[in-house]
């Protein structure tokens, strides 16, 4: 087979299986009335702990808005993985004949539109409840993109090795969070200068979230194949 | 005729017991093969390593022409395999779930609703998520997309298992119908007399491995 048309049916697969995955989170609605009110919520219960006080609220606003996100990413990696191991999903997977670089490409889009979701929610939270202002709107955007790509590569990745093992539910968490760590300060850098809280390179610190992305990327497509056939 | 399964002192290994321990099974193209044996026998365990999905680390297993020690991959494109779970994605409307899976296979609408009305599911379920369906009506389900993936070798475990009577003789037709038509079947069920009706060939398996065959009329 021809590279080219190796790289069209990677590609239509992992659209297949996005798609698929998408239409699962369309039915069951988990991101938008679970995941995301909850996000919402943590941001509230930063802002009754540092007692309302407007000033300290903004300049950690970009941190909290980070761990809010990283803790619904966790929750909808989770479910990514939990509808595979349901009624024996993740054979049909590999009966499938999908390649594993799709499936793992296709997993990480769906992630990346819900994470995209639940941003775009925070965001509005962030906005209303911590009156948070925006200096260069490019910045964000880019930095909210690189911070969710990032996110994705990197949680689909894990969320496979995960799948595998009976306590996944607790054992996701402990593996993605000290990873994503380094994702936690640049996305929190980037948010602060792209909100005008400080005057840091923040195109600096979203150029490095997509080099996590592409690393992350590689390592997920060569590391896929192994993970799915074990789990 | 056509060698479809040439298992020879297959060994696979559960973790690290062996669920396969040196397992023989020739299978030519066409036949409808009945597996049998109490629990623990290895017939689930021969399925799932035929189809790739439990790998074999010693003897010769090779699966329609393809040597399944060196490409488990390859020869899962041409299985289709129905085992206790139905594969079904628990929030999806059966619509949903019936296109994902025809998409993969390159199979399109009229293939869906064929196999739809092959396995007797009317269309009113069409928009209810699978997860509100009967067992018999999730199995039937189940049944559709193997039907759509067109496989060249049938590889069931209890298909019968949550089916009512009609259920049952449509499973029944349906493998007469894919056996006639070139495909292989190999299926593992407790309901001797009627599996025995639709199988021309009876394996015995015991402690993973094959005890004894013979031919049924």
């Amino acid at each position: 087979m021809a590279a080219g048309s190796w790289g069209t049916v990677v590609w239509r697969d992992a659209l297949l299986v996005a798609g698929k995955d998408l239409r699962i989170e369309l039915r069951a609605r988990v991101t938008i009335t679970q995941v995301a009110p909850l996000g919402v919520l943590i941001l509230v219960v930063f802002a009754f702990a540092f007692n309302a006080n407007a000033v300290l609220l903004a300049q950690g606003a970009a941190g909290l808005y980070w761990v809010a996100v990283m803790f619904g990413a966790v929750l909808v990696i989770q479910r990514a993985f939990d509808v595979e191991s349901d009624d024996g999903n993740q054979d049909a997977l590999r009966l499938s004949g999908f390649h594993p670089g799709s499936i793992f490409l296709g997993k990480a889009m769906a992630l990346a539109v819900q994470l995209l979701v639940l941003q775009t929610v925070l965001w509005v939270g962030l906005v209303v409840f911590f009156d948070v202002g925006v200096a260069d709107w490019p910045l964000l955007g880019c930095a909210g993109l690189a911070g969710t790509s990032t996110i994705a590569v990197c949680g689909t990745l894990y969320g496979a090795l995960a799948a595998g093992v009976s306590v996944r539910d607790t054992l996701l968490p402990l593996l993605l969070l000290p990873v994503l760590a380094p994702a936690l300060l640049a996305g929190t850098r980037a948010f602060e200068a792209a909100t005008g809280v400080t005057t840091d390179a923040g195109w600096n610190w979203t150029g490095l979230l997509f080099v996590m992305t592409a690393v992350y990327t590689v390592a997920g497509l060569a590391a896929f194949g192994p993970l799915v056939e074990d789990g | 005729m056509t060698c479809v399964i040439g298992f020879e002192g297959a060994v696979a290994l559960m973790g690290r017991f062996p669920a396969l321990a040196g397992a023989d099974l020739m299978v030519s193209a066409g036949e409808r093969v009945l597996l049998q044996g109490p629990n623990g026998a290895g017939k689930t365990s021969l399925l799932r390593a035929v189809a790739g999905l439990l790998p074999v680390v010693a003897g010769t297993a090779e699966v329609l022409g393809q040597d399944l020690r060196a490409d488990r991959r390859g020869v899962r494109r041409h299985v289709g395999m129905l085992g206790h779970d139905n594969h079904l994605y628990a929030d999806l409307w059966v619509r949903d779930h019936m296109r994902f899976r025809a998409a993969a296979v390159g199979a399109d609408a009229q293939e869906v609703a064929r196999a739809m009305e092959l396995v007797e599911l009317p269309s009113r379920l069409w928009r209810v998520p699978t997860r509100r369906l009967s067992a018999g009506q999730r199995r039937r389900v189940a049944l559709a997309a193997l039907v759509v993936r067109r496989p060249r070798l049938w590889l069931l475990d209890e298909p019968h298992a949550g089916l009512d009577a009609r259920g049952r003789d449509v499973l029944d037709n349906l493998l007469l119908e894919a056996s006639s038509a070139g495909a292989t079947v190999v299926f593992a069920s407790h309901e001797v007399e009627r599996a025995q009706a639709v199988a021309d060939r009876v394996v015995d398996l015991g402690g993973g491995r094959v005890v004894g065959d013979r031919r049924v009329a």
